[in-house]
Formats: C-alpha cells, sequence, structure tokens
C-alpha cells in the first residue's frame, strides 16, 4: 500500500451531475445499477418481512397469530416480491447492469435509454403489484395455479398479474441489452474465450429471459383474461384444462431459477478467481456449463407436475432431463474446489460468501436429486422438503452470491472500503442462521408437512421451532450490511482502482469509473484471469 | 420436548421401504458429495492461504482427464438414480388388480370417500390392513392432492378429470392424510385420517355402517331418474349403445380412432357426450354437466361398471 493518502478521483460518476434530475433522467449503465439496487433492496425487505411473519406463525402449531386468508396472503406476497422483484432482477439488473460494460471495456450498454426505461417498467410493475397488496392483497401463492386463481381467489389477482406482466418486459429489455452488448461492444482483441465468466453467464442468463419471460407474460394475461370475461380457458367444466397453466406456467419459471442462479455462477466465479489470484480451473467447461444448463433448463418442466396427473412416460422423460441438467452445475462446484487448489486463497468478506456458496449449493443441487428422482418425488413433492431445497437454491445460493459480489465490487461501485470485521461478522450469521433455519425443513418434509399449512399437527412444533429461530437470526444478519455499507458511503476508507489486487478490466479504471468507464479504451492482449503476467500493474 | 418429536416418518405401506431406501441412497451420497466438496474447499482456504499481500496463486489451467471424469463419474451415478426411482414410481403407477376401488371427492375443504358397498365417510377412511387399495379421485372445484406420510403416496385430485394411487397398508393404526396442493383458505384444515384395521374388524365396521345401497345400486337408480335407460337399453334396438360388458372394452370411435373404456371415458361420455362419439351413433346424448354431482357421476360410472355381458338381451 502506498503511504500517501488516496484520494477519490476528481471526475468521477457519482459527481457528474447531482440532484434528482440528473439520476431519474440518467443513461449511465452504472448509476441506472444504483437505481436498481435501490428498488431491490427495498423489495427485498418488504418480502423477508413476509417472511419474519409466516415464522412467526409457524413458531406454534395452532394457526393463531392470523387467519387463515392472512397467512395464504403472506406466503403468496413473500414468494412474488422475492422471486419477481428481488431473485429474477437481483444480480443481472444490479451488478449485471454495472459489470457487463466495465468488463467488456465499452462505454455503456448498447441501448441505454431502453436500460433506463427497463429501470422504470420495473418500477411500475412493482408499484403495481404493491398496489394489489394493500388492496386486498393476494393469495394464489407465487405459482398462480389454477383453477383456484381463475375461479375461487377472491383476492387481487388481476392488480398482481398486471403488476407482473409488466415487470416481465423489464426483464426481456435488460436481456436483450446484455446480448447485444456482449455481441457487439467488446473491446479489441477480447474475444469470447477471453471472457470473464461472469459475463458468459449473463449471457446465458439473458438467452432465457428473452426466450421465456414472453411465455410467462401470455400465461398471466390468460389467468387474467378467464377472471375478467370467464373464456373458461382453465375451467374444466367448460372444456378447459387447470392443468395447462401448469405446463404454461413452469415453461417458464423452471428455466426461471437458471434466471436467478446462473448469474449468480457467474459472480461465483469472479470471487474464487479474484481471492485464489488463479485462472478459473477448466474455464472453457465452466463457460459451457452455463451454456447448456440455458438450454437443458428449458426441456425439465414437467418436473414440477410429476404428481399432476402427468402421463408415466412424460413423467420419465422429465426426470431423465431433470438428472441431465444437474451435470453442468456438478461440473461448475467442481471447477470452482479446482480453482482453489494451490491458490493464494484471501478470506476476504467476499470469499466467505463464494465458500459460504459452494457448500449451500452443493446441498441444494444434491437435494435436487431427491425431487427429480420420480418415485421419491411423490412423497417429498409439495412438503417442506422441496421448500429447503429450492431456499438452498436461491437463498443460499443466489443471496449468498449477491451478496458476496456486493462486497467484492463495492469499492469499484462506491470508491470506498467497507468495515471489514463488521462483514466477516454478517457473513457468518447470515451463514448460521441460513442453516438452522432452512436445514431443519428438510426433516419435516419427509416427515411429511405439506408446504403452505397455516396450523400444523403438534408433532412438527419443534424443528418448526428451530426453523423460526434460524429466520430471526437471518434476519438480524442480513440487516447488518445495510447498516456498515451505508456507513461507508460516508466514512470508509478510500481505495485505489484496485484495492484486491484482482485482474480485470472493472479494475484498470479508477474507483469510482469515469462515467464513460474508461479514460482510453482499452485493448485487450490476455486472457481472462491472466494473474501472473498482469497482477503487478494493478495493485496500488 | 424431543420425545413427541418423530424425525421420520412411520412406515407403514408396502411402498414405504421402497422409497425409503432410495431416500437413506440419497442421503448417503449428499452427505458424502458436501463432505467432501466442504472439507475440501476448508481445508484449500487454510492451507493455501495467502501468505504475502501480493501473493500469487499457481498457474494451472485445468485437465481434460480431471473434466472428463468429473462429467462421467456423476453421470452414471444419476442415470443409476434415474433408473431407480422410474422403477419405484412405476411400480405406484400400477394398482394391483384385486385392489379394492374407494372413491374420492374433493371439495374446498373436506374429502368425501364413498366405498364400493356404498359406506360413505368425510375426512376419514377406514381401510383393511394387508390388502392393496385403490383411489379414484376427483375433485368439486380446484385442484386438491391427496397425501398419506405414512404410505409415501401423494396425487394432485384434478376437478373434470380422475387421478388415482394405490397402497397396500402393512400396520394397522391411524395416519395423517393431507391436502397437499394448495387450494384456498382452509387449506391446511383439509385434512383427515386413513384407520388402518384388521380385515375382520373392517367388515364389522362396513357391516355396521348406515349404506342405503352399494354404489352401484345408487347409480341403477339414478340411471332411471336420469331417463339414461330411454336410449341405453340391454338390447340393441336403444338410440344409444348398449352399455352391458362396455367397461374395459376398447371402442371404436365416429371418426376414425379408439379408446379403452374406463372411469375417465364413461365420466366423460356423460359430461362431454360429443367429445368423443361412438361408432355408428348420432351425438344425440344431452350432457349432464351440471345436472349430476361428482358423487353422482361416481355411481353411475360404478353402475355402468357392474352391467355385464350376461346381462344383454
Ligand atoms: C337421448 C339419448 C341418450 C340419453 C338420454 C343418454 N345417452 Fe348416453 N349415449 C347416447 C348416444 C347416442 C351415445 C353414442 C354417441 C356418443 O358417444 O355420444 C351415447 C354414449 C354413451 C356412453 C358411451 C358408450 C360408448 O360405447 O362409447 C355412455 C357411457 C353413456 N352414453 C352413458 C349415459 C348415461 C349414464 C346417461 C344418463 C345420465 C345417458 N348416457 C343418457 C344417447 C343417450
Ligand atoms: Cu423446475
Ligand atoms: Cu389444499
Amino acid at each position: 500500500m502506498p503511504s500517501h493518502p488516496v484520494l477519490l478521483p476528481p471526475r468521477h460518476y457519482l459527481n457528474d451531475g447531482f440532484g434528482v434530475k440528473s439520476w431519474l433522467l440518467t443513461r449511465d449503465h452504472k448509476r441506472i445499477a444504483l437505481l436498481y439496487l435501490a428498488a431491490v433492496t427495498v423489495f427485498f425487505f418488504i418480502g423477508g418481512a413476509f417472511a419474519v411473519l409466516i415464522r412467526l406463525e409457524l413458531a406454534t402449531p395452532a394457526g393463531d397469530l392470523v387467519t387463515d386468508d392472512t397467512y395464504n396472503k403472506l406466503f403468496t406476497m413473500h414468494g412474488v416480491m422475492l422471486v419477481f422483484f428481488f431473485l429474477i432482477p437481483g444480480i443481472p439488473a444490479v451488478l449485471g447492469n454495472f459489470l457487463v460494460p466495465l468488463m467488456i471495456g465499452a462505454k455503456d450498454l448498447a441501448f441505454p435509454k431502453i436500460n433506463l426505461a427497463s429501470w422504470y417498467i420495473f418500477v411500475i410493475g412493482g408499484t403495481f403489484t404493491m398496489y394489489a397488496v394493500v388492496t386486498g392483497g393476494l393469495d394464489t401463492g407465487w405459482t398462480f395455479y389454477t383453477p383456484f386463481s381463475t375461479m375461487s381467489s377472491t383476492s387481487a389477482v388481476v392488480p398482481a398479474a398486471i403488476g407482473i406482466f409488466i415487470t416481465g418486459f423489464s426483464s426481456i429489455l435488460t436481456g436483450l441489452n446484455f446480448i447485444v452488448t456482449i455481441h457487439r461492444m467488446r473491446a479489441p482483441g477480447l474475444t469470447w474465450f477471453r471472457l470473464p465468466l461472469f459475463i458468459w453467464s449473463h449471457y446465458a442468463a439473458s438467452l432465457i429471459m428473452v426466450l421465456g419471460t414472453p411465455v410467462v407474460a401470455v400465461t398471466i394475461v390468460l389467468v387474467a383474461a378467464d377472471r375478467i370475461f370467464s373464456f373458461g380457458i382453465f375451467d374444466p367444466n367448460r372444456g378447459g384444462d387447470p392443468v395447462l397453466f401448469q405446463h404454461l406456467f413452469w415453461f417458464y419459471s423452471h428455466p426461471a431459477v437458471y434466471i436467478m442462479i446462473l448469474p449468480a455462477m457467474g459472480v461465483i466465479s469472479e470471487l474464487v478467481a479474484a481471492f485464489c489470484r488463479k485462472q478459473i480451473f477448466g474455464y472453457t467447461f465452466v463457460a459451457f456449463a452455463s451454456l447448456g444448463i440455458a438450454v437443458l433448463g428449458f426441456l425439465v418442466w414437467g418436473h414440477h407436475m410429476f404428481v399432476a396427473g402427468q402421463s408415466v412416460y412424460a413423467a420419465l422423460i422429465f426426470s431423465f432431463l431433470s438428472f441431465l441438467v444437474a451435470i453442468p452445475s456438478a461440473v461448475k462446484v467442481f471447477n470452482w474446489t479446482a480453482t482453489m487448489y494451490k491458490g493464494s486463497i484471501s478470506w476476504d468478506t467476499p470469499m466467505l460468501y463464494a465458500i459460504g456458496f459452494i457448500g449451500l449449493f452443493t446441498v441444494g443441487g444434491l437435494t435436487g436429486l431427491f425431487l427429480a428422482a420420480v418415485g421419491l418425488d411423490v412423497h417429498v413433492t409439495d412438503t417442506y422438503f422441496i421448500v429447503a431445497h429450492f431456499h438452498y437454491i436461491m437463498v443460499g445460493g443466489t443471496i449468498m452470491a449477491y451478496l458476496g459480489g456486493l462486497h467484492y465490487w463495492w469499492p469499484k461501485i462506491s470508491g470506498r472500503m467497507y468495515n471489514e470485521l463488521a462483514a466477516k461478522v454478517g457473513a457468518v450469521i447470515i451463514f448460521f442462521g441460513f442453516n438452522l433455519t432452512f436445514f431443519p425443513q428438510f426433516i419435516l418434509g419427509y416427515l411429511g408437512m405439506p408446504r403452505r399449512y397455516h396450523a400444523y399437527p403438534p408433532e412438527f412444533q419443534v424443528l418448526n421451532v428451530l426453523s423460526s429461530a434460524g429466520a430471526s437470526i437471518l434476519g438480524v444478519g442480513y440487516l447488518i450490511p445495510m447498516v456498515y455499507l451505508a456507513w461507508s458511503l460516508r466514512y470508509g476508507k478510500i481505495v485505489g482502482a484496485n484495492p484486491w489486487g484482482a485482474v480485470g478490466l472493472e479494475w484498470t479504471t479508477t474507483s469510482p469509473p469515469p462515467t464513460e468507464n474508461f479514460a482510453e479504451a482499452p485493448v485487450v492482449t490476455w486472457d481472462a484471469y491472466d494473474y501472473p503476467t498482469q497482477v503487478e500493474g494493478h495493485v496500488v | 420436548m424431543w420425545s413427541g418429536t418423530p424425525l421420520f416418518p412411520v412406515s407403514a405401506s408396502t411402498m414405504a421401504p421402497r422409497v425409503d431406501a432410495l431416500y437413506f441412497f440419497l442421503v448417503g451420497l449428499t452427505a458424502f458429495f458436501s463432505l467432501l466438496i466442504g472439507s475440501l474447499i476448508v481445508y484449500y482456504a487454510v492451507r493455501f492461504r495467502r501468505r504475502a499481500p501480493d501473493a500469487i496463486g499457481a498457474r494451472i489451467e485445468g485437465g481434460a482427464v480431471l473434466e472428463i471424469t468429473w462429467t462421467v463419474v456423476p453421470l452414471v451415478i444419476v442415470m443409476g438414480i434415474f433408473v431407480w426411482g422410474a422403477s419405484v414410481f412405476f411400480a405406484m403407477s400400477r394398482p394391483p388388480d384385486d385392489a379394492l376401488n374407494v372413491y374420492v371427492v374433493g371439495k374446498q375443504w373436506m374429502w368425501k370417500f364413498q366405498h364400493l358397498s356404498g359406506v360413505r365417510e368425510i375426512n376419514e377412511l377406514h381401510v383393511p390392513v394387508g390388502r392393496p387399495v385403490k383411489l379414484v379421485m376427483t375433485s368439486e372445484d380446484v385442484i386438491h392432492d391427496v397425501f398419506v406420510p405414512g404410505f409415501r403416496v401423494k396425487a394432485d385430485v384434478i376437478p373434470g378429470r380422475y387421478t388415482q394411487i394405490w397402497f397396500e397398508p402393512t400396520r394397522t393404526g391411524r395416519y395423517h392424510l393431507f391436502c397437499a396442493e394448495y387450494c384456498g383458505t382452509r387449506h391446511s384444515g383439509m385434512v383427515g385420517e386413513v384407520i388402518v384395521m384388521e380385515p375382520d374388524e373392517f367388515q364389522a365396521w362396513v357391516a355396521g355402517g348406515r349404506a342405503e345401497g352399494s354404489l352401484a345400486s345408487e347409480g341403477a337408480k339414478l340411471f332411471r331418474d336420469l331417463a339414461c335407460n330411454t336410449c341405453h337399453r340391454p338390447v340393441a334396438q336403444g338410440r344409444g349403445p348398449v352399455l352391458e360388458g362396455l367397461f374395459g372394452r376398447t371402442v371404436t370411435l365416429e371418426g376414425g380412432g379408439t379408446a379403452v373404456v374406463d372411469e375417465a371415458y364413461i365420466r366423460e361420455a356423460i359430461v362431454d357426450p360429443g367429445a368423443r362419439v361412438a361408432q355408428g351413433f348420432r351425438p344425440v346424448m344431452p350432457t349432464y354437466q351440471g345436472i349430476v354431482t361428482e358423487d353422482g357421476l361416481l355411481q353411475l360410472i360404478e353402475y355402468v361398471k357392474s352391467l355385464r355381458d350376461e346381462d344383454r338381451r
């Protein structure tokens, strides 16, 4: 470290214009990323607050804290908020938006105005959905299963559906923007196989956003239309088919799982490389694993419907394909682990999150095999086992990666460093709280406790109490980063361009970067994570 | 506090041990790989921790042999699990021929069971031990799901069609029956019990039930009340096909194609007669959608099933 104090660069994207207008009309991808950060953080804490109430209710077997209908609305809104308004946009729209141009040496995304429009669409969609929350709420489950959602529910299905429909467009536009940007705007010399794996995984996720989101949008419209005009598309009494909805819904919503996890995997590849100061083991295998997941991910939706009257043979095909899609994920885990071998491993906070991710994602992925095995899925589907499984992937995986990435790039985003000790404590609390919350749910699920139950038989109480205790620890854990990250914005130590001694184009420009990202357009002559030839030049 | 807290469900059907075996195998596999990966990353993180601020990792780019190994080995393992899971599932989806039929109708938020003997029960299902039982299920409103954890069986109960599960209880006792598909306000109250009894106790229970008549005879009554018999007669001159001996047969349809007559076919013939028209007949049969209840449909089906070839005249 140099002895003279490091100063913020005189000109950077944060001081390039002040006031509300300079933010709300910005076309700078970095500022738009921060707008998204603000929006998804709000939705994260709203969704989290619902979870707190759910876990409080489940601390006792009787449904005594809130009414049936309120409970049903709580878990529905928890799912809707966190899936559609946090997990799907989280990493791509915040970290992806900030980093895709920086990592490929571009000035901005290909369509800056569309990028800003996507944020407005997101906020409008979110507002609509929040309107549904406050005027009657939604009680269909985030899955909107028909004919309950079309014929039986008396809650605000139509406003919520419109909200989600609108939000879908922000996802489509972001995906489109990334695809075009990655194709057309890479710096001279930055060939496909020199791209950071973060870019590969965002590319794969963008394909899903563009190809899958329209299907769920249409499906949601059909639900709203069935409610308003009574078309009977999903009404068996008028020749409709309620299970058709599930096919359409999962055709998108299974790939959507990969919209949530692929960008997270990209973050983890960056973290592992940076904190081991090492080339990712099997770079091309990891890159193609992302594409493999994106393609196979479109062919496995039927595994959500093994008990929904599917034919035996359809179930077998979906089971087979679901096992196949597990392989690329396994390949990634093995490659991250192998990367650590003979690395120069630092224990900075982002790496703690990366290690947590690998462990939890491994458990989440392996428990997915239970669900892909048809004969076993019959018993565990629609129970707490599946709840535990997907929270290991979504919370243990995606949110861990999101937080890890946020910490890693925080000095780039803000120009300042957070308090390392507070951050480490926070990471450990989150890891511990997470496992205490969700591990007991595997046991509950195999015991047979169904999901979405407001009241449950008394013999399940002890495990539920453990889970609720874990949730309160987890909740505190999530508040800690809020505090020290906000604090660091003003009081954090100013860092230079490259505080981690990492390679990657984003670390070659100032922290925070100037609005146009690079003083001089970069030319790339090296591979991703090319440590030995690069690092001296960039360590501050 | 822990004494009343089971960590593993009771195993009370012939299917339960088969599902549990696969479960234990997967638990072992999960434990093995999680511990392997977990200990490797922790070990590496300690062993190769950064010792100098500007230290750099060794230059290792990857190796094709390793990549192929850790692609192929998991592939072989998961294919094994696939076959295992599929074989369990096959067994689950093939009810034995001698299974005892019970009809189930789900509605918000209760379960109605009808035994062939005509005995009806609500939220309780009595069955004999050691005898396969097949549930033929439908819903009057939204999708529900019959789940008996002790038997390791579950299937959605879907309006407008029949789904089925079967199980063979191996121990007497009372077992939870849950609705496992979210169905609205009282979803978590849509629970009941399966009561498994010794066969002789079960017989006594059936005899004591206040059955008005067997399911088929109830169906016969409906068949007359709804004037089905004006068109469907045991002789071939009727306006509709002879129903005697129909069940289980393969019928030829108007416009080509065939269909095997099962419960779902008969249901469709009654509520949506135009959907599949038997060859040689005009589609004159009126729809009974909304006229017959789901319970009534099941009685009619049971009546049609009871009509044997020998009853033709
Ligand atoms: C107006 C005359 C008429 C009445 C009343 C009628 N059906 Fe039918 N039914 C037909 C005709 C004609 C067909 C064959 C054409 C078709 O499949 O729609 C038929 C077909 C069927 C079939 C399928 C037989 C096959 O071989 O495919 C069943 C089962 C059936 N009816 C049951 C009933 C029941 C139960 C009722 C009373 C609730 C009933 N029908 C009332 C005329 C009638
Ligand atoms: Cu899926
Ligand atoms: Cu239910």
